[in-house]
């Protein structure tokens, strides 16, 4: 008997057609109740449908707005069905995402029957200072990137006198290549809320902002009807005082992710870092002492209050406690969403739950553009705040990038120095000069243009930028520089002394070939260069070509290729 | 003041909702025109000067009217190691224009974006807020013309 039918419409369910599909079932199922979830992490078979029935739950993959597909899900069939590969299930502990894409995100009524605002009742009984104290023994760190010991900042906070204090969720999760807040406030807003109230109450917070990137529509959406509801039910009523719950759109600015640009943000200004102290928790928003914690960071917070701190403690390894979400992405099999107990080896994520094969990816890239590569070498190394540091990368936000084998790290490092260089707010001279020399350097190296003593170039300026910058944008710009020479110092040096990309990715260091013995001569590559760089007996002249690889993309018989410059006509 | 300004209005005069005042007028306009930064200006009594300072700052801002459909070529790790800049490429050579620019009929606005957070459907490219994901050329073309179609 079937209960209930759940499409996954997060924006990853969306890109991959779930609305169509929703829209489809809706019209066409008329006793079932259809309803619209968040994300269950397994981006790689979306659009996703759950078929709820009195004995658990059948997940459906790769739908489609079709009677055939839907016929299949009704009557239950074996094609199409979703399962779940033990290599990635017995890895995986849902704790935080235990609700994500199980629950409507929208209905506070739901959130509730699953024991939702258990925490915040459980926490209104307390003291305030308990409720700090619990969350100090959980061992709970910042999961926004900076691993600083939560309850100890909120610990500041309570011991501020004020008449306001301030609460903002930093929802700004600038990080190219991460999406756990994304998902966590798409498909549980009310957790992130819950966890946010339980703050207010500890810190004796008067207002809270949510400081969301305006890339994330559905996520706003999604909070701004949560907030609603939460307000009709005067949750927001602490301790005799009326809380005030914003909700403030970022406007595209990376440096903004910085506690002080934030509070810059917010007040109206640009989006400047200052130096600091005084701390954010002395003098923050408008001057009052205020509490900046990630998204992920406020999720914890119910199941610490739930299960109590030391419960929580209980999991991961000695400094990083709970567990931690992960954006999965790249060259892997399985892309998705995970959650995995702190202390799981890097290897367990990449091999087992990604599912890319031994030997296929040469690095992950952890932390996004402050964070630094991981060789495939070094994959049994444990996901910890402290063992990630020692690698010369970071923990990050959780943004897990797997680069394969035809990738080319110099490359790498510079797409993000790039985003760096754009994103620098100016202010600091090492980090908004710098920044742009590192990226000219890196442009020469993958143009064949490097020069010896280039390598002893960057690593000097990017140790002066670490050291020279007043915010954690500059303080880690060059990370992805300097540890990409630290693992693969021979492909800079390739780059350098022979003028090669070994990878075939930098276009200036590579010729396209075609092979006269695989063509069939069927003239698509002919008709799709946009520069006409393709004779009509078939030879690719590369003075020409610009390498946008669109002959590649149509050849049906793979007989292009990109070779090492100067051997295409050999 | 004319239909643009009525959500202004409902702002506090308050320096902090600055931003959200900008955005507001951009959601209706597609940009802010130098006729909007001086109402701003006037409404919370904060000088030209200083609007322009915090507008150019924020990437979301737009002081040209960008084309009917904005495409947004997703640049984020995941979208750039699978082949984003080859993304940007096809569009240029099909649309004839470059990053940052728009068409000569105000059809489409080209531009480049960190991350849409859609990093496993990589590579993706978004016009108005809808994603495309999973693009080859073949797919991408498909999307763009259809939106020709449109119109």
């Amino acid at each position: 008997m079937i209960k209930r039918i759940k499409i996954g419409t997060g924006s990853c369910g969306l890109a991959a057609g779930a609305a169509e599909v929703f829209d489809f079932f809706k019209e066409n199922v008329q006793d079932i109740d259809i309803v619209g979830v968040g994300c269950i992490g397994h981006c790689y078979a979306e659009p996703i449908v759950e078929v709820e029935t009195d004995n658990g739950s059948v997940y459906y993959h790769s739908a489609k707005p079709k009677q055939a597909y839907l016929d299949k899900v009704l009557n239950m069939e074996d094609d199409f069905r979703l399962s779940f590969r033990p290599e990635r299930s017995d890895r995986e502990l849902l704790k935080v995402t235990k609700l994500a894409g199980k629950i409507d995100p929208v209905s506070i009524v739901e959130y509730m029957q699953h024991g939702g605002y258990g925490a915040f009742q459980k926490a209104l009984q307390m003291k305030p200072a308990d409720v700090v104290e619990e969350v100090k023994i959980s061992g709970l760190r910042g999961r926004g990137g900076g691993g600083f010991p939560t309850g100890l900042k909120w610990g500041f906070l309570h011991s501020q006198k004020s008449k306001e204090k301030i609460l903002i969720c930093n929802a700004d999760e600038g990080d190219p290549g991460a999406f756990m807040d994304r998902s966590l406030m798409e498909s549980v807003p009310h957790q992130v809320l819950e966890g946010m109230l339980i703050a207010a109450q500890a810190i004796g917070a008067t207002q809270i902002f949510i400081y969301c990137r305006a890339e994330y529509p559905l996520a706003i959406k999604h909070l701004k009807i949560a907030i609603k509801q939460i307000l009709d039910k005067k949750l927001n009523h602490i301790n005799g005082q009326e809380v005030d719950i914003h909700i403030k759109e970022g406007a595209g600015a990376f440096v903004c992710g910085e506690e002080t640009a934030m509070i810059h943000s917010l007040e109206g200004n640009r989006g400047t870092p200052r130096f600091r102290p005084p701390y954010p928790t002395d003098s923050g928003f408008k001057g009052y002492p205020t509490l900046i914690n990630n998204v992920e960071t406020y999720a914890n917070i119910p199941i610490i209050i739930n299960e109590g701190g030391k419960e929580f403690a209980s999991l991961g390894t000695e400094n990083s406690k709970g567990t931690k979400l992960f954006a999965l992405a790249g060259d892997l099999k399985y892309p998705g969403l995970v959650e995995v107990p702190m202390g799981i080896t890097l290897s367990e994520v990449v091999y087992e739950i990604g599912g890319a094969e031994k030997g296929s990816v040469k690095a992950v890239q952890i932390g996004g553009p402050s964070g630094g590569c991981i060789p495939a070498d070094q994959f049994d190394v444990k996901i910890d705040y402290d063992s990630l540091e020692s690698l010369g990368a970071i923990m990050g936000s959780g943004g897990l990038i797997f680069i394969g084998n035809n990738r080319c790290m110099v490359e790498t490092a510079r797409y993000f120095l790039d985003f760096t260089a754009r994103e620098s707010c100016g202010k600091c001279t090492f980090c908004r000069v710098g920044t742009k020399r590192m990226l000219e350097y890196l442009e020469n190296i993958t143009h064949g243009k490097g020069q010896p003593g280039d390598i002893d170039f960057l690593e000097d300026l990017g140790n002066k930028i670490i050291k020279g910058s007043l915010c954690g944008l500059g303080q880690t710009a060059p990370n992805p520089v300097l540890s990409t020479i630290r693992y693969y110092r021979n492909e800079y040096e390739k780059h350098i002394t022979e003028k090669q990309c070994k990878a075939r990715v930098c276009n200036a260091l590579v010729d396209l070939y075609l092979d006269r013995e695989k063509c069939v001569e069927c003239g698509l590559c002919i008709k799709n260069c946009p520069v006409n760089a393709i004779s009509d007996d078939f030879v690719i002249d590369n003075e020409i070509c610009t390498r946008c690889n669109s002959c590649i993309e149509v050849c049906p018989t793979d007989a292009i290729e990109r070779t090492a410059r100067g051997d295409a006509g050999a | 003041m004319p239909d643009v300004y009525t959500t202004l209005r409902e702002l506090e005069k308050d320096r902090s909702n600055l931003i959200k005042a900008l955005q507001q007028v951009q959601e209706v306009e597609g940009y802010i025109s130098d006729t909007d930064v001086s109402e701003i200006s006037d409404y919370f009594s904060i000088p030209p000067v200083e609007v322009e300072g915090v507008l150019s700052f924020y990437a979301q801002f737009k002081r040209e009217k960008p084309g009917k459909y904005i495409i947004s070529v997703c640049d984020g790790t995941a979208c750039h190691i699978k082949g984003a800049s080859l993304v940007a490429n096809w569009i240029s050579d099909n649309l004839g224009i470059e990053d940052g620019e728009t068409d000569e009929e105000g059809l489409f606005s080209l531009v480049t974006v960190a991350c849409l957070g859609c990093c496993s459907l990589a590579p993706v490219i978004g016009i108005n807020g809808k994603i495309f994901g999973n693009l080859d050329r073949k797919k991408l073309l498909k999307v763009l013309k259809q939106y020709k179609q449109m119109g």
